[in-house]
């Protein structure tokens, strides 16, 4: 099950909510509330079975809240996962569509770290309605409420994947309006859903509903609660091994994003330009619907356009006067450097041949290959863009930085023939969206001050003495 | 394959001839019980999984055949297969789904089958006499059925880890202690998943009949998933250490597979002293990265031999190289060998940590020697390494790094490290 994991990021409470969320919060919960209010109106209560319902429904809150309250935090940072759905769709079989919604209302009680009573009661309302639809469901479809004995066991294993389906379905689809009301924390950062591995997620909630079956089963053949202490044991290994994942991901973004500060490290005027691009292409990929494995590879692929440009020597890369054809020729040289570096990575050739092409123009007038229009790869027509955007709006030894306005100008002047005009118009749209960060003017220019002409910039384009 | 792991295939190869030719002699009980669990090990054996370090693991095969080897009731009969029984269907099972494998021109994963299936057949003997006796297959005493379960599980798993630990550190000559607390640590949580969804297929077989196997499957089919994402995200972060550590060669700064070298050399010693698989995970990342300090000076060294370079120099590309790393937060370990990884062995700034003087002698080595496979150009630079075992080098990783350049050109075996 995916929940929102707080608002976290730079304190940000409840006070920071838009007041759709506000509203889209309260609609969930009331909805919630009208629907749990049926509770007090049956009869259970005084069936036979009571105490046994009641003892059941403990044991399954139990476990829900153990599941729910150690969840992984995912990659994004803004959500996290944990496999409490099996709890929820145990008592989908064993109590029916009211004592699941109880089981999963139980998230009130969570004691997660960082959720304030607004994040509580939107996912408790959300946990309990999925369970209660699922619940509905299962039962229309003919599903059996009870302990599954031998002869009705195959009648509800169908009623019971299509309960697990709709439960996966609205919990995500509640989880998405709430992160679409949420505005991103910091400009430029993509989208909170966009961040989650969905379809990975997807496939596990399902896998770990099929536990809720196995609950049930199990507490058929005898084991009764014990069932639910043997599940965890599964439960938890899953938990740990997301975790890890998450975990090492993250690591290893930060990793990438150090040793590419190390290179930039060789320019004074580039810092942070790796990372910004990275940002920048991975806009555009989100804008034109790239799909979330796309995105990825595209932003480490903006994050390393530039390796190659330590096989430039330093000289050439820091000469202020107009190049020798020999110099610009180690300056076109770059990308395939940076080819060279990165080929031993397992990345989609995708992301290769992005670093490869990013400075190809439409025209055909780029390097090092001279390709032109859709002989381009996509990948580097990308990065091409938001490569020529970051070096144009940062600070220059020779030039200010230009606005965001006069930046946007420019890409457009040279749409259709420097840039792909597609390409282009998605990332305004994109930066009219969610932004961009400039970065600050360098506080003092380095030491030998050498007039640094950027081999990115498209307003100064290289000067090379023709002929020698 | 070594020897060691012929002998383990040839043990388990005759265990898996004496199973055949007892179960076709004797007929194949509840053939439709047998059939459905040996297509459910060959599914898992398919869907092999590639952990940390080259090993190989089939999570839902061995999650198939330990239950088949621990079933008590399918529906409301007993079950009735003997021990040899089990072995023969694991077997088969497991050579199906190897087929896939070996048409698709994967290794075979011999020497992993044949250790499963031990595992599975210590399982098996152990328990299906036990599941004659009328106490434990009482569904009333599920807790003393579960209990025995529990033990034997354990016991086989290691059983597995032993024999896998026996193999690798055959293969990279690791130590055997240090070699089964890494097999330990690595397989545990799967192992745990395993034996309990074991578990659960076999009681719930007892209610839902086979259906249980296609049904119970699809937990661990996800945990196997989340698994085979964190050791594909492993080994990326590896290769991409391992790319960008050249950097500093494009760029000029130092000669070409240095750091690559110095990696391989640094995991080699490191192993011979008996560092563990997340030291030395640590320390290969160390190694490769110890000379991305030099990309902040303005000009190279000349040659990039850092062993030339002076002792200010070395400092200096000690302390940026762990700045570099420290900013990223995640490798403080790391970051730490790259900044001691100048500091003499006896100086005045105390003893630094071990990877630092494995990385200091490895990568003095690699200055001296370089790319070539001269044996005497080695000799020479160990014997100038153990000239200065006094201050500069580790006595200790000297005499390591002498081992283990006296066997490099036969080659050890290169698995990878992590």
């Amino acid at each position: 099950m995916v929940t929102g994991n707080g608002h976290r990021s730079n304190g940000g409470g409840p006070s920071r909510l838009s007041p759709a969320a506000w509203l889209y919060v309260g609609v969930v919960v009331v909805a919630a509330v009208a629907v749990l209010a049926q509770l007090l109106g049956t009869d259970w209560a005084t069936d036979d079975a009571a105490g046994e319902s009641g003892l059941t429904l403990a044991v399954l809150a139990l476990l829900f809240l153990v599941t729910d309250s150690t969840p992984t935090t995912l990659t994004s940072r803004q959500s996290a996962w944990s496999p409490s759905s099996s709890a929820t769709l145990a008592a989908v079989v064993l109590l029916g569509p009211l004592g699941a919604m109880a089981v999963g209302a139980t998230s009130l009680l969570s004691v997660r770290r960082g959720v304030d009573l607004t994040q509580r009661a939107f996912n408790a309302s959300m946990y309990g309605l999925s369970a209660y639809c699922a619940g509905q469901v299962y039962i229309a479809l003919g599903g059996q409420v009870g302990l599954p004995w031998r002869q009705s066991f195959h009648g509800i294993i169908g009623p019971f994947a299509v309960a697990a389906v709709v439960h996966v379905v609205i919990n995500y689809g509640l989880l998405w309006g709430m992160l679409m009301l949420v505005p991103p924390v910091t400009a430029g950062q993509p989208s909170r859903a966009a961040g989650l591995h969905i379809p990975l997620l997807f496939v596990s909630d399902l896998g770990y509903a099929t536990l809720g079956l196995l609950i049930a089963a199990l507490w058929g053949a005898g084991l009764d609660a014990f069932a639910a202490v043997l599940v965890l044991v599964p439960m938890f290994v899953a938990r740990w091994a997301m975790g890890q994942f998450a975990a090492q991901e993250r690591a290893y973004a930060a990793t990438i994003a150090a040793l590419c500060q190390a290179v930039e490290t060789k320019d004074f005027y580039t810092r942070g330009h790796s990372e910004r691009v990275a940002r920048g292409s991975a806009m555009i990929a989100q804008e034109v619907g790239m799909r979330s494995g796309r995105v990825e590879a595209i932003r480490y692929a903006g994050m390393l356009h530039d390796v190659g440009k330590l096989g430039v020597p330093t000289t050439v890369l820091q000469k202020s006067g107009p190049l020798t054809e020999e110099e610009f020729a180690a300056i076109q040289l770059h990308p395939m450097r940076g080819l060279e570096i990165v080929r031993q990575i397992g990345f989609l050739d995708e992301a290769l041949a992005g670093i490869m092409h990013h400075h190809e123009r439409i025209d055909g007038l780029g390097y090092p290959m001279g390709l032109a229009g859709d002989e381009i790869p996509e990948f580097a027509r990308v990065i091409a863009v938001a490569d020529a955007f970051d070096a144009m709006t940062s600070n220059r030894s020779y030039r200010g930085a230009r606005s965001i306005e006069e930046a946007v100008a420019d890409l457009r002047k040279w749409s259709g023939t420097q840039f792909d005009p597609a390409l282009v118009d998605a990332f305004v749209a994109a930066l009219s969206k969610a932004g961009w960060h400039q970065p600050q003017a360098p506080k003092m220019a380095p030491a030998d001050g050498v007039a640094v002409r950027d081999h990115d910039d498209p307003t100064t384009p290289l000067q090379v003495i023709e002929g020698r | 394959m070594d020897s060691g792991e012929l002998l383990l295939v040839a043990v388990a190869g005759m265990l898996v001839v004496a199973a055949v030719a007892q179960t076709a002699a004797v007929g194949v009980a509840q053939p439709r019980i047998a059939l459905a669990f040996g297509a459910l090990i060959a599914f898992g054996e398919v869907l092999r999984l590639a952990l940390p370090g080259g090993r190989e693991s089939a999570p839902i095969g061995s999650a198939g055949a330990f239950a088949y080897a621990v079933v008590l009731h399918v529906g409301p009969k007993p079950a009735t297969q003997p021990a040899l029984q089990v072995i023969a269907i694991a077997a088969a099972g497991m050579v199906v789904g190897a087929l896939p494998h070996l048409a698709a021109g994967r290794p075979t994963g011999l020497a992993g089958i044949a250790a499963r299936l031990i595992a599975v057949g210590f399982v098996a003997a152990a328990f299906r006499p036990l599941s004659r006796n009328t106490i434990i297959s009482d569904p009333k005493h599920w807790w003393l059925a579960l209990a025995v379960m529990t033990g034997l599980l354990a016991a086989g798993w290691l059983v597995e880890c032993l024999i896998r630990a026996l193999i690798r550190a055959d293969a990279l000559r690791a130590r055997f202690g240090v070699a089964l607390w890494d097999e330990i640590r690595v397989q545990l949580p799967l192992g745990v998943a395993v034996a309990a969804t074991a578990i659960l297929i076999a009681f719930a077989a007892a209610t839902m009949g086979l259906v249980a196997l296609g049904v119970f499957i699809a937990p661990l089919l996800v945990t196997q998933m989340a698994f085979r994402r964190y050791a594909g995200i492993r080994a990326t972060y590896l290769q991409t250490v391992r790319a960008l550590a050249r950097v500093t060669e494009v760029g000029g700064y130092v000669e070409d597979g240095h750091a690559e070298r110095v990696g391989r050399l640094a995991v080699v010693v490191g192993r011979d002293l008996g560092m563990s698989e997340p030291e030395l995970l640590q320390l290969e990342y160390a190694a490769l990265m110890h000379d991305i300090g030099q990309l902040s000076l303005l000009d190279p060294i000349p040659g990039g031999a850092t062993v030339l370079a002076s002792p200010d120099d070395q400092r200096r590309i000690a302390e940026l190289g762990a700045s570099v790393i420290g900013e990223a937060g995640v490798l403080p370990g790391v970051a730490e060998i790259v900044r001691c990884q100048h500091w003499p062995w006896r100086g005045p700034d105390g003893e630094p940590p071990v990877g630092s003087r494995i990385i200091r002698a490895a990568n003095a080595f690699d200055d001296l020697v370089g790319s070539s496979a001269e044996t005497g150009r080695a000799m020479a630079a160990l014997e100038r390494l153990r000239l200065d075992t006094a201050t500069e080098y580790d006595p200790a990783v000297v005499e390591a790094l002498a081992r283990v350049a006296g066997r490099r050109n036969g080659s050890a075996g290169r698995l990878p490290a992590c």
